[in-house]
């Protein structure tokens, strides 16, 4: 049982990592105005959990809707310029320079254009998750064997088969990495935006319970969203494991 | 351009019945190509005429960057003469005209498809099969890949996933795949190039008997003298680049051959002399023969 050892061994690092932190705190008579312990946290996300519950839902929502339309966006552009060689010339660095403009720039934009509330969320959390998702998809397209192309040619597959039978399949380990780094970057852009222009969701409840000093509600906040992160996280690897099997030949994939 | 063959040739391959309408000749009249354009214009064949015939065996042999390759990609369609004309199964070239098979050295198998469903994929893309792909691809299409799979020896093999085979074996399953959708032309660019000495005479068995079971018109390039005088049933060598045909000859040994023959005098003193054409084609010592 070498694999259940593992675990056991890694879950009991992370709890000794809350313990020091609690220990830290009280040993150093920290004021929680600082630097609140893991127990008061955990003691006011039981506690305010009714209250908070509403807004889980609409970070979540909001973050879900943005990445499904960054993973459609980052899909289609990521699969032109894989394809086109035109695209890959004008609109890769057009992606490169969006990309690297901070998107606190962006939200006022978008306020200013949609009003404040979820759709400035919904556009913020997908302006920053879509990039890694077109770049992946792009590397995996033009990594497909040059050799292979010519078979299916020859066979007068049209670029339409040769993209359906062998690109994409090709790129689907790259997408699923690229959609475990966006799913977490699809929360920062919801957050960002809730916390600048939004009456609701955990960034707005963080920006209020900051501005009240509830410093313990503020780091409930995160926790709440790292929670998140990882749940969808793990949701994504468990997915990919199924999809991209043949990848990873290490897990003794249909070795029967 | 011919010359004297040895005097084994008694028994020559029967030219492939004619059958069907579409005869899988290629013909290349004063064809040339020339890579890129301007300064950096690099020629890859210069006039080239060469007639291959239904049912024929030919290899290419000759020096490396000679076009050999670029000739087997102007019968595919892949690449489009700078001059002159091509013409594939009575037509000027188009991908379409007629069902083409192709292998590299590189076998090219997906790895996230087993074995048999590489092998099928052909079938997945050009009709009438594609047609049926969904309804057959249990049923008909998976009998007719195990059937080619059981000729090479990989029966237990279908429902494997390319890593799980070695080099010689994924070859076979590209064989299979070239063959699969009953092609009247086959191109093989140095198949068995990164395969061991004894795999890959191996392979030369299985496909001198694939051929003569299909009997589709094959190209194959070669570096190999002794795989092309095994298989071909005519040998073409070229000069180096910009290529051009130096010598053809009718390779008249019986068949089925077997690796045993490859030692006779005969069969030696072949390759012999091919071997002497491709050094002075080399070194450019070679007068030019036309």
């Amino acid at each position: 049982m070498p694999d259940i050892k593992r675990k056991f061994g890694a879950a009991a690092l992370i709890a000794l990592f809350f313990l020091s932190w609690e220990m830290f705190c009280l040993l150093s008579g920290m004021s929680d105005l600082i630097l609140p312990r893991p127990s008061q946290v955990f003691a006011t996300l039981v506690q305010r959990f009714p209250i908070l519950w509403p807004h889980i839902l609409q970070t979540l929502g909001t973050t879900m809707l943005g990445f499904a339309l960054g993973v459609l966006l980052g899909v289609s552009l990521g699969a032109m310029i894989g394809v086109s060689r035109t695209a890959y010339d004008t609109v890769y660095p057009l992606l490169i320079g969006f990309s690297s403009i901070p998107k606190v720039a962006v939200v006022p934009i978008f306020v200013l254009w949609f009003g404040s509330g979820t759709v400035p969320a919904v556009l913020t959390s997908l302006a920053i998750c879509f990039f890694p998702i077109a770049v992946n998809i792009a590397t995996g397209l033009a990594t497909t064997e040059p050799e292979m192309e010519d078979v299916l040619k020859a066979l007068g597959a049209s670029k339409l088969d040769i993209l359906w039978n062998v690109g994409l399949p090709r790129t689907m380990p790259f997408f699923f990495a690229s959609l475990k780094v966006a799913i977490t970057y699809a929360f920062v852009g919801t957050v960002l935006a809730e916390t600048v222009a939004s009456n609701r969701g955990i960034g707005n409840v963080m920006m209020s319970a900051s501005s009240n000093f509830n410093v313990p509600l503020v780091f409930a906040g995160l926790f709440i969203l790292a929670g998140l992160g990882v749940a969808l996280y793990v949701a994504f690897s468990l997915i990919e494991m199924r999809v991209t099997g043949w990848a990873n030949r290490k897990n003794d994939f249909a070795a029967a | 351009m011919s010359q004297a063959l040895p005097k084994l040739a008694i028994v020559a391959d029967a030219p492939a019945a004619a059958t069907g309408s579409h005869p899988a000749a290629i013909e290349l009249s004063q064809t040339t190509v020339t890579f890129g354009r301007g300064a950096n214009a690099v020629p890859a064949l210069s006039e080239t005429s060469l007639k291959i015939r239904d049912g024929e065996f030919l290899a290419l042999v000759g020096p490396s960057g000679c076009g050999k390759s670029t000739i087997l990609k102007l019968a595919s369609g892949l690449v489009r003469p700078t001059t002159g004309a091509v013409i594939v199964g009575g037509r000027e070239v188009a991908a379409k005209a007629l069902r083409i098979g192709m292998a590299f050295q590189n076998p090219t198998m997906l790895p996230w498809l087993t074995i048999e469903r590489n092998v099928m994929l052909p079938l997945k893309i050009v009709q009438p099969f594609r047609a049926s792909y969904g309804r057959e691809k249990r049923g008909a299409f998976r009998d007719k890949a195990h059937a080619l799979l059981a000729q090479v020896g990989l029966r237990d093999f279908a429902g494997k996933y390319p890593w799980q085979l070695s080099g010689g074996m994924l070859q076979r399953a590209n064989l299979c795949r070239a063959l699969i959708h009953e092609p009247r032309l086959l191109l093989l660019d140095e198949p068995f190039g990164a395969l061991d000495q004894f795999t890959r005479e191996e392979l030369w068995a299985i496909l001198q008997d694939l051929w003569l079971e299909h009997r589709p018109t094959v190209l194959l390039v070669t570096h190999d003298l002794r795989e092309a005088g095994f298989l071909a049933s005519r040998i073409c060598v070229m000069s180096a680049r910009p290529g051009r045909i130096l010598d053809d000859s009718e390779i008249g040994f019986a068949r089925p051959r077997n690796i045993a023959m490859t030692f006779e005098p005969d069969f030696v003193a072949l390759n012999q002399r091919l071997r002497d054409l491709i050094v002075n084609a080399r070194t450019g010592a070679a007068a030019p023969g036309a």
